[in-house]
């Protein structure tokens, strides 16, 4: 691709990621090219979720550099980070369960102004036509799908340029979950790159351009989604045939 | 009539612990942990109000500012120096720092204005007001201070559900890591919970003391860990909750102190926390914490 000829959006060196004693990133390195979607797979407890929160700025890594955008961003706060345009979905949703649907997404936008905020609502309440009829409901009382989109409204109301998704078909049901991917490849349409970490790997790897996969801290592969996705070893592990 | 009377006195008392109990609340709320301190930050707002008024011969209501300010600058201090560090420490060890910062405080107070009690002056002299022909008297005193309970409870519900930082507020106490990844610098977050909470103890230490008006190092403890009762009592985390907790238990304590043992008062009190807490475990108004999806 001639991707690879350009400097990368989101770039990851030699990443080194401790919790305690325990050692969860050992050291990897990847690369997002702007417009692309990279996939990030891998098993339960490999540190998919570990690398994505310490790109956001929630985890400080032990050594290793993260560059966003040309930036040198390592060790960065999330809240310094996030205006940069690089937007985390987080694992789990977090939506802020005791606050409106609405408030929730002007919390997404909160490093920006309230006229940018009410044109981001505007756009949120198009693409999102459920979350506009609930925009007064309290979003601890959504169901787990209706949390999910507004998770991810909200994590677009900083209008990302990168937007980094954990494993969003998390406990959806297969229609939600195929609701869940068309978003992302109509985010992607509209000029947002997206690096996804899933568990369905199957679905990922049919969206996605390229592909890491994972294996406790460490990249054991990497390659375009159409090798993965045909790739002997990767079927054994996680598409289970 | 007494009865009345009593259920002012009371009442106002209650609200001083309200607005001493918002502060436990918020901080407990937003950075979750118990500021053992806080108490103390009342003693040392008294003593600024006490020092402008007798010494620097200020206007009341400049040296109610003063006592604001420097309590203010007191909270942001002590969250920066003491409570940052630990963020990431085990509650314990930021239980014992708070309990250490309240000793610290209560000796430097020690050491600047010494032991002997300070007889604090009457903030603003507002003359009682009669009712039903005179048979009961309200002191300006006892209605100022229900009125300023009322006015910070309208203030603090408006901030916390209208203005940015008081949303961000919310956020940060419901998750600190969602919150982060909006874009809300947490520490300055709970830096200006500090701030309120301290501003709020300055406010409660002059009222205090205008009521009961000595003085001592030690002035800010009862106070501090009956406020914190009335946080518990009503939920600890809830902004109405310390305003409904701090009210019932003045008015349990003095109708207690008339009714049944001046002496046994305290205990009365505690003793109602113990079975409100069997029967409620969160307080009054305390959510059931939920578990995360
Ligand atoms: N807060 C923490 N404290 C200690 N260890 C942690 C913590 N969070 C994660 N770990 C450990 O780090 C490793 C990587 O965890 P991580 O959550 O990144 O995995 P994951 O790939 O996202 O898994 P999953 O698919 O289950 O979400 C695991 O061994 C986990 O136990
Ligand atoms: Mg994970």
């Amino acid at each position: 691709m001639s991707e690879n000829q350009q400097q990368p959006m989101l770039k990851v060196e030699d990443l080194h990621v401790y919790y305690g004693a325990i050692h969860a990133i050992k050291g990897i390195s990847l690369e997002v090219y702007e417009n692309e979607i990279v996939t990030l797979i891998g098993a339960n407890g490999a540190g998919k979720s570990t690398t994505l929160n310490t790109i956001a700025g929630l985890i400080k890594p032990r050594t290793g550099s993260i560059t966003f955008g040309g930036k040198d961003i390592t060790g960065m706060q999330a809240s310094r980070i996030v205006p940069m345009g690089l937007s985390l979905c987080p694992e789990g949703r977090l939506v802020f369960q005791q606050m409106s649907v609405r408030e929730n997404l002007e919390m997404g936008g909160y490093t920006r102004t309230s006229q940018e905020v009410a044109e981001s609502l505007d756009e949120m309440f198009q693409r999102f036509p459920r979350l506009k009829e609930r925009s007064g409901q309290i979003a601890g009382t959504l169901s787990g799908g209706e949390q999910q989109m507004l998770a991810m409204a909200r994590a677009l109301m900083c209008r990302p340029k990168l937007m980094m998704l954990d494993e969003p078909s998390m406990g959806l049901a297969p229609i939600l979950v195929d609701q869940i991917f068309q978003i992302i490849s109509e985010l992607h349409a509209s000029g947002v790159t997206v690096l996804l970490v899933e568990q369905n790997a199957q679905m990922a790897l049919s969206v996605a351009h390229r592909a890491y996969v994972l294996e406790t801290g460490l990249i054991s592969m990497t390659g375009s989604a159409e090798n993965l996705l045909h790739n002997d070893a990767v079927q054994k592990a996680y598409l289970g045939s | 009539m007494v009865f009345l009377s009593n259920l002012v006195n009371g009442i106002s008392l209650g609200s001083i612990y309200a607005i001493i109990a918002l502060g436990y609340t918020m901080v407990y709320g937003i950075a979750k942990m118990l500021n053992f301190a806080h108490g103390d930050v009342i003693m040392v707002g008294a003593y600024i109000a006490f020092c402008a008024l007798q010494y620097w011969n200020l206007h009341p209501l400049v040296a109610l500012l003063l006592a604001m300010v420097f309590c203010t600058l007191l909270g942001i201090t002590i969250e920066g120096l003491a409570y940052r560090p630990l963020r990431r420490a085990t509650s314990l060890a930021v239980l014992i720092t708070a309990i250490g910062m309240s000793y610290l405080l209560q000796n430097l107070a020690l050491l600047i204005w010494g032991a002997t009690p300070k007889n604090f002056p009457g903030l603003f002299s507002l003359g009682a007001v009669s009712l039903f022909s005179g048979q009961l008297k309200i002191s300006g005193n006892t209605l100022l201070t229900i009125a300023a309970n009322i006015v910070i409870m309208i203030a603090l519900t408006t901030f916390t559900a209208k203005t940015k930082l008081g949303k961000a507020m919310r956020c940060v106490s419901e998750n600190r890591g969602a919150a982060e990844l909006m874009g809300i610098n947490v520490n300055r977050t709970i830096s200006a919970t500090f701030a309120i909470g301290s501003a709020l103890a300055a406010i409660a230490g002059v009222l205090l003391c205008s009521a009961y008006p000595t003085l001592q190092p030690t002035t800010g403890s009862m106070p501090g860990i009956k406020a914190f009762t009335a946080a518990v009592f009503g939920g600890i985390g809830s902004i109405p909750g310390a305003m409904i907790g701090g009210i019932l238990l003045g008015v349990i304590e003095i109708l207690g102190k008339a009714y049944i043992s001046t002496e046994l008062g305290d205990a009365i009190v505690f003793a109602v926390l113990i079975v409100v807490l069997l029967v409620r475990p969160t307080g009054l108004l305390g959510k059931a914490v939920r578990e995360k999806v």
